[in-house]
């Protein structure tokens, strides 16, 4: 159903996001697998994690051609923009990245994810906002319920907050086509 | 097993498996990617009423294992990379006195300190392994979180049942994956009702001792013994699946991580009217031979896709299929191999581009 790379450098929460994700989507039902990159990285080095989604079994854990990425800072934009399939979605953290100009054959959507979660006082929460965004963007679940598999997921951890759903209604709602 | 799933990594399913399996006895010593092993059980080992012991090395850990173990407690430890290098003289000492025990290697990637990624290139030391001296290790190869549970689980039947040290190889891939696991029930283990444990020394206590079983039993019983017990290991526990082999062109062989992009890639390549099949062992000591019996004429070649430089399964391979059809590499060394890999590498192998293995 979805090949998924979300990337950026260490402290956005790119790991947290994936594991959101899956949390939900399992929960509705569908087959998850989560793969991280790790290595002999430091705080601010490059993080980044592989979602796949599926009705399916799933085959590969590490999908080499993508359905939807979320880039969280430049570097890695420029990783994997080339991986996209035809017709899939990006989802830009326009905080942190901008261009002149996008992609032809994929639906790049931008939010300023990092400025928008540290002006609501959750800086934390960048991941969340690019969460948003992607459920507007790609209709992969609905939105609603998403939202409530998110507050399940932070209750389930004991440290739940308004401001995530806040971050995450943000990402939805101010997500721009680019 | 448990009607809930739960989403988990492959180290703190085997964790998790291993506690359910009623093991009550852990000791190791921190390496990736094989450590939150140790950090799920240094957790909850104890409110299982177990132990849980971070030893001074790895060679330490398994000496309190062997303690423990001969005592008839469920054990397992667990390393990689060199760690699981430390504790070969540990396994010759355990297979010697017909200790079982469960040891746990998450390959990593490369000689020496290598990477700490994932590799497949401890497959010699876990096959061909376990110290000096003759035994053979059961080795299982988990796929996929769920495998990780199910494996660890059976692992300690299987070990008591030919009181033989049991191995699960998974790799820095499926130990560090996260995927749903529907986990199997509690067990509690009785670790008094063996007839060859160490019991302590009251007046009309079992003398049972705790060394090489051929001291007591002499040599030529405990030749037999051995045999016998390989024997029927290899006769009873080969395990593998099939996946389209049924009228494929080449055959592809691989486990673990490389398993899964084999299913993928035989999928994909089927997309584009080349007709893969793949055969992934599940043990890969008994490595599984019988797997290769119903493989049809059809067949022009067997792949193997192993993340190693050399083809350290391609051995078995040969022996399986009794060198009847040539052997091709799809070896990626420290990368994960890719379905578009593997697709490619294929289409020249059909197309006459690539000659068989002569050097594994």
């Amino acid at each position: 159903m979805a090949d998924i790379i979300m990337a950026g450098f260490g402290g956005q929460g790119v790991l947290t996001a994936g594991k959101i994700l899956i949390d939900i989507a399992a929960r509705e039902g569908k087959n998850v697998s989560w793969t991280s990159s790790y290595g002999a990285e430091m705080r601010g080095g490059t993080a980044s994690c592989s979602v796949v989604i599926s009705d399916e079994e799933i085959g590969s854990p590490y999908p080499t051609k993508l359905d939807i990425l979320l880039a969280f800072n430049e570097p890695s934009y420029d990783k994997f923009i080339g991986d996209m399939r035809d017709g899939g979605t990006v989802i830009v953290n326009t905080s942190l990245i901008s261009r002149d100009s996008w992609p032809e054959n994929v639906n790049v959507y931008g939010v300023d994810a990092t400025d928008r979660a540290n002006a609501v006082g959750n800086g934390r929460a960048a991941n969340i906002v690019m969460l948003g965004a992607m459920a507007q963007a790609t209709g992969i679940l609905d939105v609603d319920t998403f939202s409530a598999g998110l507050n399940a997921y932070f209750d389930h951890k004991g440290r739940n907050t308004p401001k995530n759903e806040e971050c995450y209604r943000i990402g939805a709602n101010e997500l721009k086509k680019l | 097993m448990s009607a809930e799933y739960v989403l988990m990594k492959g180290n703190e399913a085997i964790a998790e498996a291993a506690l359910r399996a009623g093991c009550r006895f852990y000791a190791g010593y921190p390496i990736t990617p094989q450590s939150e092993i140790l950090e799920y059980m240094s957790v909850n080992m104890e409110k299982r009423g177990g132990v849980f012991i971070q030893g001074e090395n790895e060679i330490a850990s398994m000496s309190m294992l062997f303690g423990a173990a001969a005592c008839g407690a469920r054990c397992m430890s667990s390393s990689s990379g060199p760690g699981f290098d430390l504790k070969q003289e540990e396994i010759s000492y355990l297979s010697a006195a017909g200790i079982p025990a469960v040891i746990v290697n998450a390959m990593r990637y490369g000689l020496g300190d290598g990477e700490i990624t994932a590799g497949q290139d401890s497959y010699w030391v876990s096959t061909r392994g376990g110290g000096h001296g003759d035994k053979r290790i059961l080795v299982l190869a988990p796929a996929s979180v769920q495998e990780c549970a199910d494996l660890t689980y059976e692992a300690f039947d299987l070990a008591e049942k030919y009181r033989n040290v049991v191995e699960i190889l998974s790799d820095g891939a499926i130990c560090q994956m996260i995927e749903k696991c529907y986990l199997p029930e509690p067990h509690e283990h009785d670790m008094d009702k063996f007839d060859w444990t160490l019991t302590g020394k009251p007046r009309d206590a079992r003398k049972n001792k705790a060394y090489n079983l051929s001291y007591y039993m002499g040599y030529e019983a405990y030749d037999k013994y051995m045999r016998e017990k390989i024997e029927a290991m290899f006769e009873n526990e080969q395990r593998w699946e099939s996946f389209m082999v049924e009228d494929a062109e080449l055959v592809l062989v691989a486990y673990g991580i490389s398993s899964r992009v084999c299913r993928s890639a035989v999928r994909q390549a089927r997309k584009e009217g080349m007709k893969l099949g793949l055969i992934r062992p599940i043990t890969v000591w008994p490595y599984p031979r019988k797997a290769f019996k119903d493989v049809p004429e059809s067949v022009k070649g067997y792949v193997t896709v192993e993340m190693s430089i050399t083809s350290q399964m391609g051995e078995d391979i040969l022996l399986a299929t009794e060198f009847k059809k040539p052997l091709y590499g799809c070896l990626t060394s420290k990368e994960l191999p890719t379905v578009e890999g593997i697709i490619d590498r294929c289409r020249d192998i059909l197309a006459g581009k690539i000659k068989p293995m002569e050097v594994l």
